[in-house]
């Protein structure tokens, strides 16, 4: 019995998210077909530049690495029933800190002179990695706890603050490489000081896939055994269901509220510092494009589900990895990826409401006994018939 | 029980749809952007097999933003569409809204991979350090041409080539015509960040502008980014209310300040690409880019068998009006025969040299001097590229 109870679930998840994934590339081919390019001559094209070979694969991988860490911030405070979307503002602060933190420990200095550059403090490339990862993650931590603690303690609504702090966040970087910390050589791109090489992350041996990847995943399986499997998550996931009564079985809600706030917004602020020490070098603009708008997309096509976001992120990223041959293969427009994107999530988000209306994945009602409870209250979608 | 539902859909699930379509518009930098129908130029599929024994070449472009911006990208897109038509052995692909992080770097990977290109256009600032010099390391017979004017011998790989145009030149003739078609003598510069590139259009615009009208002032108004649609169209608008009546500007994409200023019946100058067609009463002129001619010559040299590798193309590649890097826009209806005049002597003087933008004894708007009297200093001189002031006569400041 209670075998059957825990697969059906997970097959009512996978059938309806595989189903919903089908009909967005249904609907994505008529799409193509009505720009007159042949859907299925697409789908290969898709298929081969995302997924198709290891060369092609990587492409996807790289670009799924930064979602699966900057997914975390939405995800886990929507267990406390947070809707956090501060995931760019984190990521941006923790690159910055990251780089801060860096530019500190090599030279002594975040403007260092011509004779610290050319003489560095010598200290341990790892010790100064492990820095720059912890100052990221305390950054972007400390940003979305305040979201989490006007929250608690002010009661105001988190999507709008940390929206808001994005702003924020953004302007903080341009003004900081646009004066106090600019590398004066960063004549028309503005930029801190470049990290040495030596401490930059580099690649996973054998692939040109940076180390975030790997973080990433395992951020996600962290957090999973966090809130599935731990007492802590537990609490999480009852203040998430029904704060008041969270609240009378004597739950620390605010301390709850402020820890997984700093937990998401450490995850986004680790994204940042690798963006920083293995893709670009020093803070600058570019730290800023998306990728933190694109780990909320994840967070709800995955249902917050930390195991299912990195799938998903594969997924987004092989779309993106797919864009360039969409435009150059089959002429068609570049917003096109955008709308593969686009019909795909519609189709997943649609496909929530769905769940619980086939009654082939319904438990078998036992007889002579009241229903089980549901094994994870707050998880699964209300269902009012 | 209570709640309303739409196609099984309860109120809450709409909300979150709702919330994360949205997010859908802002990943656009993600992977792309919103343009419609950008059809206009890959008409090289169909022109790829080579006529009298020409060998066959793919030529990548890689574009930041999308290729009918009115502005940065659309120059380029231009650029490689008329180089294609003048080349009928090349093969252009293309690919538009590619930002500045490792999807250019895998872009450019698979346009070499895949389609087999061997020279590359990668256009934006930001491709430059580490992307383009990171691949170039990795496919050495690979050339790779950079917008930019970054490249240093000796430290960057040799398959690496850098070009930029002195556009100021044209910024600077722009500058005579608004001066002589501005009835109140204040001009508005609306720009993106205080770097020198920038800073240096808005001093050679209002130099220009001074050079025929000595009253005239330019307030400057930096909205902080390359693309910023809403803060553009506010600058305008706060321009033409405080009785500025020609607008000009440097960001990506100009369209919205061009639109801004035609509907507030006041005059404008163009910048990248032509924008005529935006404001058809009152585009004065503008300082465009020509790709054209310099992305034509440079494909004739590779085709001739020149490299950067050999050393037979220069590495760094600058030019202003006289090399073909840059021109006017046509002078709109509003454009006085005085000011066609005066325009005209001022490119003829570039063309010949003999006009120096920058020459003593001239002030910032702070006062100090900031080329000594009696010096000139040339379009090439490397000083002005580090530009730091606002030249007297513009209103505002660089100190962020």
């Amino acid at each position: 019995m209670v075998n059957l109870q825990n697969w059906r679930r997970p097959l009512e998840s996978l059938v309806l998210s595989g189903g919903a994934i089908l009909v967005g590339l249904l609907l994505f081919g008529i799409f193509c077909a009505l720009v007159g390019a042949n859907p299925f001559a697409v789908y290969a094209s898709i298929w081969k530049a995302a997924f198709g070979q290891w060369s092609t694969f990587q492409n996807t991988l790289i670009r799924a690495a930064p979602l699966m860490l900057s997914f975390l911030c939405t995800a886990l405070p929507a267990r406390l029933g947070l809707v956090i979307i501060g995931n760019e503002g984190a990521l941006v602060i923790g690159g910055l800190g990251a780089v801060l933190m860096g530019l500190m420990l090599s030279y002594g200095n975040l403007v260092p002179s011509p004779e610290q550059l050319a003489e560095p403090l010598g200290m341990s490339p790892l010790v100064i990695q492990i820095a720059m990862a912890l100052a990221g993650m305390a950054a972007g931590g400390l940003w979305i706890m305040a979201v989490g603690a006007l929250r608690h303690y002010r009661a105001v609504n988190e999507t709008i603050s940390s929206l808001l702090l994005n702003y924020i966040a953004i302007a903080l970087l341009n003004h900081l490489v646009g004066g106090p910390i600019r590398d004066p050589a960063s004549l028309n791109k503005p930029s801190s000081f470049s990290l040495a090489e030596a401490v930059m992350l580099g690649n996973i041996p054998g692939t040109r896939v940076h180390w975030g990847l790997l973080y990433g995943i395992i951020a996600c399986i962290i957090s999973y055994i966090l809130i599935q499997r731990t007492t802590f998550g537990f609490s999480a996931r009852v203040a998430g269901g029904n704060i008041r009564a969270a609240r009378i079985a004597g739950l620390p809600v605010g301390k709850l509220t402020l820890i997984i706030c700093f937990l998401a917004g450490s995850c986004a602020g680790l994204a940042g510092m690798v963006e920083v020490a293995a893709v670009q070098g020093s803070a600058n603009e570019s730290l800023n494009v998306g990728y933190g708008y694109g780990g909320i997309l994840v967070a709800f096509a995955a249902r917050h589900n930390p195991l299912a976001a990195i799938l998903i992120s594969l997924l987004v990223g092989g779309i993106l990895a797919s864009g360039g041959i969409l435009q150059r293969t089959h002429n068609l427009p570049d917003a096109t990826v955008l709308i593969f994107q686009g019909l795909i999530f519609l189709c997943v988000l649609y496909s929530d409401s769905l769940y619980g209306r086939f009654g082939i994945f319904k438990e078998k009602p036992m007889t002579a006994q009241p229903p089980a409870p549901p094994t994870t209250p707050g998880q699964e979608p209300v269902v009012i018939s | 029980m209570s709640q309303k539902k739409l196609l099984g859909i309860t109120r809450r699930q709409l909300v979150r749809g709702l919330l994360a379509t949205s997010a859908f518009g802002l990943t656009a930098k993600l992977g792309s952007a919103c343009s419609p129908g950008n059809n206009a130029t890959t008409a090289a599929g169909s022109a790829d097999t080579a006529g009298g024994g020409e060998e066959a070449m793919t030529v990548g472009f890689i574009y930041v933003g999308p290729k009918d911006d009115f502005g940065y990208n659309q120059a380029h897109a231009e650029g490689a569409a008329a180089m294609v038509a003048a080349h009928s052995w090349i093969t252009l692909v293309e690919e538009a809204s590619v930002p500045e992080t490792t999807a250019v770097a895998e872009s450019m990977r698979s346009m070499i991979d895949i389609d087999g290109a061997k020279v590359l256009f990668p256009t934006s600032f930001g491709y430059f350090d580490p992307h383009i010099l990171e691949l170039a390391q990795e496919y050495p017979d690979v050339q790779f041409f950079h917008c930019g004017g970054l490249y240093q011998d000796g430290v960057h790989p040799e398959n690496v080539g850098s070009y930029f145009g002195y556009i100021d030149e044209t910024q600077y003739i722009a500058g005579i015509v608004a001066g002589l078609s501005s009835q109140t003598g204040k001009m508005g510069f609306i720009a993106a960040k205080p770097i020198p590139q920038v800073i240096r259009n808005i001093n050679s615009f209002t130099l220009g502008a001074r050079s025929v009208r000595p009253d005239a002032t330019t307030q400057v108004i930096f909205t902080g980014n390359w693309a910023e649609p809403i803060k553009e169209a506010e600058a305008a608008n706060s321009m033409a209310d405080q009785g500025i009546d020609v607008i000009t500007c440097h960001v990506d994409s100009p369209k919205v300040v061009m639109e801004t200023a035609e509907r507030r019946g006041i005059f404008c100058s163009g910048y990248h690409a032509d924008q005529m067609s935006l404001a058809p009463n009152g585009y004065l002129t503008g300082a465009e880019w020509d790709w054209e001619s310099v992305y034509t010559q440079l494909l004739a040299d590779i085709q001739s068998g020149k490299s950067l590798m050999n050393g037979d193309i220069p590495h760094l590649l600058r030019g202003g009006l006289k090399e073909g890097f840059c021109k006017m826009s046509d002078y709109g209806p509003a454009v006085s025969e005085e000011a066609k005049a005066a325009a005209e002597e001022a490119k003829a003087g570039f063309m010949d040299g003999s006009l120096v933008i920058y020459k003593g004894e001239l002030k910032s708007n702070t006062g100090a001097t900031v080329v000594q009297a009696g010096q000139e200093l040339k379009q090439q001189d490397p000083v002005l590229e580090q530009m730091d002031y606002l030249v007297e006569g513009v209103i505002g400041s660089i100190a962020s």
